[in-house]
């Protein structure tokens, strides 16, 4: 009895538009019956599919780029800093999650713009003598993506090396090992589960968005989300942009199962 | 070696809050520029697009309703999030993993597809677009978090609370409102001030599923149609700052309870 709100809501509002959108995406109401003309088309019509290759090599990198940045940070917060001051240094980490979304992504464009921040100082500098294109560049979808993500990786990352127990770099180092082979052989695969996590939740969240590639891509080039919207938006074709949906969800499952099986593996 | 690393931690350490702060900075400073364009040469500082934001009917209407959104779905979404997780927790269900999963499943799914999919429906069913819409859609993606936080938090040592509560007489619904309400009560406040977060900075389901009376964000992203203007830094400023007092007044709040 107490479950049936939550499960109702969740059928109406979570099952039920899924599967309206299935139907529609085979063009249900269609006459002829159903088809699978709308799926034919994504794989056929290049500009369809080369938005989703261009999902994939800019959620990729973002991630990769991401894990990157974020792993030596998080360990010099959790290693390096005294712990007092570790819970500030965190906090100032993740200040900027505080502005809202879609301001994040404008003040990027702000940075990024033809007279904005960065080129002035270029100009000045006389390191360039032309303005670059900077935003509107698939470039500038990366930076903007990489800087939300490394702030929630920076965030994943410092709590799996908090959580190590620290006997374990006494035991290394007792068997002799220096700080850069205890690094590698202890430090590192015990927190990949955290980093691969993260990972896992960046390229969800990444390849998902709208927001900032239309901000900061412009529509030179569209990701799968731009594409979903024009169908919704300028055209008004649903079935389209259910099938689209659909094979979009589709991509973040397959990453989700070789998330999980890839964790139960590590985990035997 | 030790020195080297030292320096090399410093340094990398700086340039990575200097990359995280940079937006930032360059939004807050520009927001006081005195002319039309949020670039250099700084030319302020001036209050005057501070002023055009509090003036501006259409922003404040729509912060009343990303406040009145934010509110009354992240509450529904507890209250529906705490019941169900209290059945879960308490009594034996018939495939109840299954419909655990079933309840979390939406947090897999980008916002953009759950926002689609309800335009679909309201299509269909001849809904109009509008806040309340958008309201269900926050609660479609706030109630599997809450259910998950509070789910996680429910230990064997308040069954046992509860049964006393039962054996010393107190009804069904006595126990639910007077022992579990209230020793759930830090995840509960953890699961209702993450729904308000997101429901409050959530943008493509209200984009989507509203049309004239829409919130915040979506009226953000209207003014960034006119492209970089000062006015937009000084909005973006303004949700920062009160994000930041806000979070901050929290920060106090649990620290404070938090044995010592």
């Amino acid at each position: 009895m107490l479950v049936t709100p939550a499960l109702l809501w969740t059928l109406l509002f979570f099952v039920a538009p899924f599967v309206a959108m299935a139907l529609l995406s085979l063009n249900f109401q269609a006459e002829g019956g159903m088809t699978v003309s709308n799926y034919s088309q994504f794989f056929t019509n290049p500009s369809y599919y080369r938005a989703m290759i261009n999902s994939l090599q800019v959620t990729g990198l973002v991630t990769v780029i991401s894990v990157l940045l974020a792993y030596p940070f998080a360990w010099i917060l959790a290693e390096q800093i005294p712990p007092r001051l570790q819970r500030l240094a965190l906090l100032l980490a993740i200040l900027p999650f505080w502005t809202s979304y879609v301001v994040r992504s404008y003040s990027w464009l702000l940075v990024l713009a033809q007279n904005g921040v960065v080129n002035d100082a270029l100009l000045r500098t006389g390191l360039v003598t032309e303005p670059l294109q900077l935003a509107n560049t698939r470039a500038a979808t990366i930076i903007g993506f990489v800087h939300f993500f490394v702030m929630l990786l920076t965030l994943t990352i410092f709590a799996s090396l908090k959580q190590l127990n620290p006997s374990y770099r006494k035991a290394a180092a007792d068997l002799g090992a220096g700080p850069i082979r205890t690094f590698l052989y202890v430090i590192l695969p015990l927190t990949l589960p955290g980093v691969v996590v993260g990972a896992f939740l960046t390229f969800v969240l990444a390849i998902g968005d709208y927001i900032t590639p239309q901000i900061l891509g412009g529509n030179n080039e569209l990701l799968m989300p731009q594409l979903i919207m024009m169908q919704i938006g300028r055209r008004g074709d649903f079935p389209l942009a259910s099938a689209l949906a659909l094979i979009l969800m589709a991509v973040v499952t397959v990453a989700y199962i070789a998330c999980a099986r890839w964790l139960k593996i590590e985990r035997t | 070696m030790r020195g080297f690393m030292r320096l090399f931690s410093v340094s990398y350490a700086l340039a990575v809050y200097g990359f995280i702060f940079l937006p930032v900075v360059v939004l807050v400073v520009f927001s006081l520029q005195s002319t039309a364009f949020p670039i250099p040469p700084f030319t302020g500082p001036s209050s005057r697009w501070y002023e055009a934001v509090l003036n501006d009917p259409r922003l404040i209407a729509a912060l009343l309703n990303s406040l009145a959104v934010a509110t009354v779905s992240s509450i529904t979404a507890v209250a529906l999030g705490f019941l169900s997780a209290w059945g879960f927790a308490r009594f034996a269900l018939p495939g109840s993993a299954f419909l655990r999963a079933l309840i979390t499943l939406p947090l897999t799914v980008s916002y953009l597809i759950i926002g689609m999919g309800l335009l679909v429906i309201f299509n269909m069913a001849g809904l109009p677009k509008n806040l309340f819409a958008a309201g269900i859609g926050h609660v479609v993606i706030n109630l599997p978090l809450c259910f998950a936080i509070i789910y996680s938090q429910m230990g064997d040592h308040q069954i046992n609370i509860e049964r006393a509560a039962r054996d010393l007489g107190a009804t069904e619904w006595k126990v639910l409102l007077l022992v579990t309400l209230p020793m759930m009560w830090p995840a509960i406040f953890a699961s209702l001030f993450l729904s308000m977060t997101f429901s409050w900075d959530e943008f493509v389901i209200s984009f989507l599923l509203t049309r004239f009376d829409t919130t915040l964000p979506v009226e953000i992203w209207n003014l960034l149609r006119s492209g970089l203007n000062p006015k937009t830094n000084a909005v973006g400023s303004l949700v920062f700052a009160v994000s930041v007092v806000f979070a901050i007044i929290l920060e106090l709040i649990l620290l404070r309870r938090r044995p010592a």
